[in-house]
């Protein structure tokens, strides 16, 4: 094959990477601070597709427009999953939070199936079949757009966590639960908040996506295990492994889409996950677990 | 006589920090054998090396004449070395009697028998009538005698107590010291235990070693054990009057 | 045989083993008490039953999550089919050749996970990967039709052929009882005997087994190879009794996770949970499912959501399930 058409594949790959890093990101931050291992992120990034589907086909509204609205909403969604439901939870063994989650991811994608049925949906903007032409680079402009504004939202959770009062009081809890209590922090209103800012990350990253691929129910339970393949390849605990993992597994199903069948590619991403979870469990740019 | 446990130039270090540092000494078979230090001194880590649950950098650990350095927990075990925890870690959801009986399983194929030799057991360290009782609902001198007996029940040559004593009360230090003096003596298992109650030390210790920042300052009796004042400066503090 | 039953009852009350006989009575009977319908529910609660036994078996037993569980079935289930299909190989001979296939593949996962330290969560999420890998795998593996499905001849028979496991519902029920009463003797064989003590001391505290000189490793992996050959049957029957295959569905992640929901909801580690939350969950969905029937909605999924919120409502208030909770009701603890 030409060489060009492994170049415009794996850009292709790349920039889809970008979108999953953001997603994965959402995932490594929740994990890394509430240390909860949530099993249902992929559903709920299948909920802000699922508002992103239908505010643009009831309003005609540009998903990269409503990215922030709908992030917001998965915010709120979060902090009030987080306070109410899961914070309970912090104490019982890790058994018991994640099969909470995997109960909830059930009921998210089963509901989303009774109210919008298996059928795909899908976002068409007016620059669904634009692309950008660089030399020998053909790429999907709503590809370009959507991994721009992954890489700005990143920017901002990490300029967020750097700067601000707020994410320096999150990373603190992050370092010592204990130590944060005794500062005074008030640690379940941080834990929820950090989960909210992981359901943003996912919620962004789930409007992007629906310029990408098509919508159904059952997309939610494959981005979960994606997230984790990601952040377990990227390492848990680290946001640019995060990233990192996210570009790096993009990349690998574009590329094994192209060499062998499109619909095996999720293979090569177990293929991935069971190497890592041998050989460095603590990932690419993870810092040795406990 | 060819002592049943021996340790030449041992050293354990992590990441630069240097935890056991060139420690020999030999544990003469049925010996009271004491370690004593300051807290940070390596003694839980000299345990763990001795008892497989860390491996030593540098040294050999000889016992009954084969070297057991390196060799992993549960193959330790079954080589005659029975240990119990700083804090306790008997089988929370299984009853007195069930703990016991994995113990015992380890060199019987029988259940039955097993749980015969785990009653006698019970019946020596007093927990007979609680055997039914879930292990989670002792009080902490009750599962610090647990886990002797578990330990026990492995039928060990050498017993690794580390601090058994710490949160007993005095009345509870001596009948624990009572229990082991008898199991020394009359079951013949020679113990090696890590301890900061010295009042224990004094009464049960044949034999004492004396650890500071991971080096061997003092080994002998226990009466001159306080007396050196080595150990005196580094541990036991200076002598009023 | 009588001593082999005094050693599963030796420590029973009169209570207990009353209520065990009716019970066993009550199930032997049932075909000729209750309709056709409701022989096929009572098939797949038995059948859930049963998975949910094996499945106990790694994670009450030894304390291994496995949310993978389907790959077990499935390689029984497609072995079996294809031996039938291609070769004219009865059931029970497939299920000769099924078990140590399954028992490998989780000597496979096993080895991988605890050799190189892979535990709890994490354990979790490889075993969702490999069921997943088998998903996509046997989606595109020619010798079982690949994602198009691979289909049994279902002729018609006059009789019930037990050996190549053609016939009526009331033919299956009892197979499957028989199982699910093989497995729950099994269990309780297990449990009692060395290799369950070393795993109850696994399972609740790995480094103080390790400690009493028990070689963890091993009887892990022995955990999950019985629990993985046991399994392996139950896609066996799944193959035979639906007669069609699709690798969609049998590695599916939600077959996965409505194995373990009967022992979850019933009581992990016990021997009656399994069973107990098999007919409870099933009990629970046909009545809503009827429900539904006659107000005349189609809701494809609303029975998976009832299911994720039986989980959801378990987990947060009743860890341990509802056996225990019965058991005690009952006067029959000493089967939790």
């Amino acid at each position: 094959m030409p060489y060009d058409v492994y170049l415009n594949v794996a850009v292709g790959g790349l920039l889809t990477g970008l979108v999953y890093g953001l997603m994965a990101l959402g995932l490594s931050v929740i994990f890394g601070v509430v240390r909860v291992v949530n099993f249902a992120h992929g559903e709920m990034m299948s909920i802000a597709m699922y508002l992103a589907v239908v505010l643009f086909s009831a309003f005609h509204l540009d998903p990269l427009i409503m990215m922030v609205p709908i992030a917001a909403v998965l915010f709120v969604f979060g902090y009030a999953l987080q306070s109410g439901l899961i914070n309970p939870f912090i104490t019982r063994p890790e058994h018991s939070q994640f099969l909470l989650l995997v109960a909830l991811a059930i009921i998210i994608v089963n509901t989303l199936l009774i109210v919008f049925g298996p059928d795909a949906r899908t976002v068409q903007t007016a620059y669904a079949f634009d692309s950008f032409q660089l030399g020998a680079l053909i790429v999907a402009a709503a590809k370009v757009y959507a991994a721009a504004a992954a890489i700005l939202f990143a920017a901002l959770l990490f300029a967020f966590f750097r700067f601000t009062l707020i994410g320096k009081a999150i990373r603190a809890c992050a370092d010592n639960y204990t130590g944060a209590l005794v500062v005074g922090l008030n640690v379940n209103r941080l834990y929820a908040l950090t989960f909210g800012i992981g359901a943003a990350c996912v919620g962004a990253a789930g409007v992007m996506m629906t310029l990408i691929v098509d919508v159904t129910p059952m997309i939610g339970p494959t981005y979960t295990l994606l997230a984790f393949v990601i952040v377990i390849t990227g390492g848990l605990g680290s946001m640019p492994g995060a990233l990192l993992g996210g570009i790096l597994i993009g990349l690998t199903e574009a590329l094994a889409g192209l060499l062998f069948t499109p619909s095996a590619k999720s293979m090569f991403a177990f293929g991935i996950l069971v190497l890592v979870l041998l050989f460095r469990p603590q990932g690419i740019l993870g810092k040795r677990a406990a | 006589m060819t002592a049943l446990l021996s340790l030449t130039a041992v050293s354990k270090r992590f990441r630069g920090l240097v935890a056991v540092d060139g420690v020999s000494f030999d544990v003469a078979e049925g010996a009271l054998f004491a370690v004593i230090g300051p807290n940070g001194a390596g003694k839980t880590t000299l345990f763990n090396m001795i008892a497989g649950a860390a491996a030593p950098d540098e040294g050999t650990i000889v016992f009954a004449g084969e070297p057991i350095g390196g060799l992993t927990a549960d193959a330790v075990c079954r080589r005659g070395i029975a240990r119990t925890f700083q804090l306790v870690r008997p089988f929370p959801a299984l009853s007195v009697e069930d703990n016991v009986v994995v113990g015992a399983l380890l060199h019987r194929r029988d259940v039955g028998a097993a749980r015969d030799h785990a009653h006698a057991l019970l019946r020596r360290l007093d927990l007979f009538d609680k055997r039914r009782q879930r292990a989670a609902t002792l009080t902490l001198p009750d599962r610090k005698r647990l886990e002797v007996a578990r330990a026990l029940a492995t039928g060990p040559h050498l017993l690794l107590l580390d601090e058994v004593m710490a949160g007993l009360r005095p009345t509870e230090t001596d009948r624990m010291v009572a229990t082991l003096r008898d199991l020394n003596r009359e079951a013949g298992v020679t113990i090696l235990l890590i301890e900061h109650v010295m009042r224990a030390v004094m009464a049960l210790a044949s034999r004492v070693l004396v650890l500071d920042h991971g080096t061997v300052i003092a080994e002998g009796t226990p009466e001159a054990i306080v007396r050196d004042p080595a150990v005196v400066q580094s541990y036991l503090g200076a002598e009023t009057g | 045989m009588a001593a082999l039953v005094a050693r599963l009852t030796d420590d029973l009350s009169r209570r207990t083993m009353i209520w065990l006989a009716a019970l066993f009575v009550a199930l032997l009977i049932a075909p000729w008490v209750v309709g056709d319908y409701l022989v096929t529910v009572l098939i797949l609660i038995l059948y859930l039953a049963y998975t949910g036994q094996a499945w106990n078996i790694m994670m009450g037993f030894a304390g291994q999550l496995s949310l993978g569980h389907a790959i077990y079935a499935g390689l029984g289930a497609y072995i079996a089919a294809v031996l039938f299909t291609r070769y004219g190989v009865g059931p029970w001979f497939g299920l000769l050749a099924a078990m140590p296939v399954a028992a490998g593949c989780g000597a496979v996962i096993g080895y991988l996970a605890f050799r190189f330290g892979v535990t709890g969560v994490y354990f979790a999420i490889l075993t969702i990967a490999f069921a997943e890998f088998a998903r996509i795998g046997f989606d595109h593996l020619g010798v079982v039709n690949a994602a198009a499905g691979l289909f049994l001849p279902v002729a018609q028979y006059t009789h019930n052929d037990l050996w190549r496991l053609r016939g009526d519902p009331t033919m299956f029920y009892y197979v499957m009882l028989a199982a699910t009463l093989a497995a729950f003797v099994l269990c309780r064989l297990l449990i009692k005997s060395r290799i369950g003590y070393f795993w109850l001391a696994i399972r609740e505290d790995e480094e103080a087994a390790r400690a009493a000189g028990i070689d963890t490793f091993r009887y892990k992996m022995y955990a999950v190879m019985i629990s993985a050959a046991v399994t392996s049957f139950a896609g066996v029957f799944y193959a035979f009794f639906y007669n069609n295959l699709f690798p969609e569905q049998v590695f599916n992640i939600s077959q996965s996770i409505q194995m373990i929901l009967g022992p979850i909801i019933g009581g992990v580690g016990t021997l009656f949970g399994p069973i107990l939350g098999a007919f409870v969950l099933t009990g629970l969905a046909e009545s809503l499912n009827s429900a539904l029937t006659a107000c005349g909605l189609d809701l494809p999924g609303a029975e998976q959501v009832f299911y994720g919120v039986c989980l959801l409502l378990v987990v947060a208030t009743l860890p341990e399930g509802i056996w225990p909770w019965l058991a005690r009701r009952l006067g029959v603890t000493e089967l939790a």
